[in-house]
């Protein structure tokens, strides 16, 4: 079970390394050839029939996650890595380091809290990490300063089809892309796990400049805000209802012409597709649009509920949405090579 | 100029849709350029060949806009703003389509203070009865800009997407005023400026030039109680010290303050304390590139009222033909 095993790996921004061996090892059974550039992407690589165009799909293999920053006694100060709520925090569990040293986030008790700090959220820096230990000497040993640390989350399959973990953001990608590896196209085909893309995007230029794609998609795990106290119109996407395209976010404005060729491949091969509704947000894609002369762009997703956060939800139907997509996609650029230059404006 | 300026601002030209732009400034350079190329994300580029400097003249050609997120049963539509849209700019407006449809833009009216406006509780009218109507004339995705015809009156010209249509048509106006020169001159009309200087830095990195000087607006302090800023509409085009982007380069800063000295026109020194624009990116591009720009002082930016002064765009053709050729 690739997603149970690839959400299981720790893999937090500039940490890849566990998820990069794994991912390297799955691979090496298809690619022609395997890149470790010098930030750390995965660069695999498959000759295609023609070679007469490069398309570069791009997941990240980064998550969320914190570093170990101070001590107090033996209790860890910790800062984030990435995008995270801090209100979900209090209470959850965290594994330390490449050890996986098991730890807890605590806070000051509620019935020892001031009038005043029960009506606040608890912020960040009055929270700590205990692993069981009782002097700082003790938790400096297990939990260096620098050590990173992820969210603990035990994969879980539950209700019809729907699959809880944490790091769905972006493993569901590096497990679709896992199996487009597999098959073989008339161009030549680049697929990319990509780093620190939650701490600024910036494995994937890097990537994009070595590769000099004619053609990009980046696969992602991206928000679904279906849910109460959300009205329709803000629903960034909907669980169940499809791969998701996105029509423009923070940092890049995909490719119109890709993004129609898309949706219509999908609705022509009944493949359940709906458009991100929201605009917020970024991913690769803003830095790939804008390597070297400019690069053509998309980026399809997988609807996660409660994303960057340990118990990240989403529904199988919509990986598989999304994984017939892209192969659908890539069948088509096969078949007609000269689709890939008609995007460019 | 004016009738230019008119044709110009007129087109829907929002970020990342810039065909129609594109198009309407080929039809009027084309004849009086070596070379013209448009680049993958749409950058439109006119080459006036030579064996001299290489310079680049980057005017963004996209302007600020909505695009639809979502469609109700009712047939309203609900929007993302593309750049940098006021919301309580917005209400009251119309936008207009490509296709023609036009909407009007407001807000949910059990808004209880104005404080607490988002735009997610605005809304497009675009007069449907229904989503199955509403469908039939725009889709998800689709953009528009706001509605603010052309008018002159005296040397004052009130428009929408003066930002940077000014800029765009000083630098047609460049092209067919051109002196002279040995220089190559690469007029470059760039996509995506408003969504984060996208299409400049593209560009830049494909053309590798000696300097770069763009086209653009920026704002005044010449309003009622307004922000301090030294630059002031009619005071002459200005040229850029810095904006929050970029530092501009010494040489091309004296390049355009000397050249403005040689032919006797007025200018300013612009110091923009809030917004980026093209040389942002450019000058961080292949390895640096010595940047700076041209400033057009325009009034009230970002809104379908942007009110400039035709004798500073005239000047600002002025400027940017003397110091492309004489550099």
């Amino acid at each position: 079970m690739l997603i149970k095993e690839l959400t299981e790996l720790n893999g937090v921004s500039g940490n890849e390394d566990e998820v990069r061996k794994f991912i390297k090892a799955e691979a090496e059974k298809y690619a022609d050839s395997i890149t470790e550039d010098s930030m750390g992407n995965l660069i695999c690589y498959k000759k295609g029939v023609s070679s007469k165009y490069r398309v570069m799909l791009s997941a990240h293999m980064d998550e969320v996650g914190f570093m170990v920053t101070g001590y107090d006694d033996g209790l860890i100060k910790f800062a984030s890595i990435g995008g995270i709520d801090e209100r979900i925090l209090p209470g959850k569990r965290v594994l330390v380091g490449e050890k996986r040293i098991p730890g807890v986030i605590g806070s000051k008790p509620i019935h020892l809290q001031e009038k005043i700090e029960r009506g606040n959220n608890i912020k960040q820096k009055n929270m700590y990490i205990d692993i069981g230990a009782e002097k700082k000497e003790e938790a400096e040993k297990l939990a260096p300063l620098g050590e990173y640390i992820a969210f603990h989350s035990v994969y879980t399959e539950f209700g019809d089809g729907c699959i809880k973990a944490k790091a769905l953001d972006d493993r569901i990608g590096c497990a679709i892309l896992l199996e487009i590896l597999k098959e073989t196209y008339r161009f030549d085909l680049y697929v990319c796990f990509t780093v620190q893309e939650e701490i600024g995007l910036r494995g994937a230029g890097i990537a994009a400049f070595r590769v000099k794609p004619d053609i990009a998609i980046v696969v992602e795990g991206t928000t679904c805000s279906d849910v109460p106290g959300v009205r329709e119109h803000e629903y960034s996407t909907v669980m169940g209802q499809g791969a998701a395209l996105t029509i423009m976010d923070r940092t890049s404005y995909p490719n119109k012409k890709l993004v129609d060729f898309m949706y219509n491949t999908a609705k022509n091969k009944n493949i359940p597709v709906q458009y991100k509704q929201t605009t917020t947000g970024g991913n690769d894609a803003g830095k790939i649009q804008l390597s070297r002369e400019g690069v053509v762009v998309a980026s399809v997703s997988v609807p996660c509920r409660y994303i960057h956060s340990p118990v990240s939800v989403m529904n199988r139907r919509d990986y598989e949405s999304c994984l017939s997509l892209v192969k659908a996609v890539l069948d088509e650029f096969s078949s007609n090579e000269n689709l890939i230059e008609s995007f460019k404006a | 100029m004016f009738d230019l300026l008119k044709k110009l601002t007129g087109i829907v030209g929002v970020s990342g849709n810039e065909e129609e732009i594109r198009e309407a400034i080929i039809e009027e350079i084309k004849d009086c350029v070596d070379e013209i190329k448009v680049d993958t994300l749409g950058n439109l580029i006119a080459v006036k060949k030579g064996k001299g400097k290489k310079i680049m003249v980057a005017t963004h050609m996209d302007e600020i806009g909505i695009m639809v997120t979502y469609i109700d049963d009712k047939g309203f539509l609900r929007f993302s703003a593309i750049g940098g849209v006021s919301r309580y700019d917005s209400i009251g407006q119309r936008v207009k389509f490509k296709n023609g449809v036009v909407g009007a833009v407001y807000y949910e009216e059990k808004l209880d203070d104005m404080k607490n406006l988002q735009l997610s509780k605005m809304y497009i009218d675009i007069g449907a009865k229904s989503k199955e109507e509403a469908q039939k004339m725009v889709n998800i995705g689709d953009v528009a800009c706001f509605v603010g015809d052309a008018v002159l009156q005296g040397d004052t010209v009130i428009s929408k997407a003066l930002d940077n249509r000014s800029g765009c048509a000083v630098a047609v106006k460049a092209i067919k005023d051109l002196k002279k020169t040995d220089n190559e001159i690469y007029f470059v009309f760039t996509v995506q400026e408003e969504v984060g200087l996208r299409g400049a830095r593209t560009a830049a990195f494909s053309l590798k030039p000696d300097i770069a000087i763009a086209v653009d607006i920026t704002m005044t302090g010449d309003t009622p109680e307004s922000h301090p800023m030294e630059v002031k509409c009619g005071g002459g085009p200005a040229i850029k010290i810095k904006d929050r982007s970029v530092l501009c380069h010494p040489e091309v800063r004296k390049l355009l303050e000397e050249s403005a000295k040689r032919i006797n026109i007025p200018y300013q020194l612009e110091i923009l304390e809030a917004g980026g624009s093209d040389p942002g990116s450019i000058h961080l591009t292949a390895g640096g590139i010595p940047s700076g720009a041209i400033s057009i002082p325009v009034r009230y930016v970002h809104s379908p009222v942007e009110t400039a002064s035709m004798s500073d765009i005239n000047n600002a053709a002025k400027l940017l033909v003397e110091a492309i050729c004489k550099y």
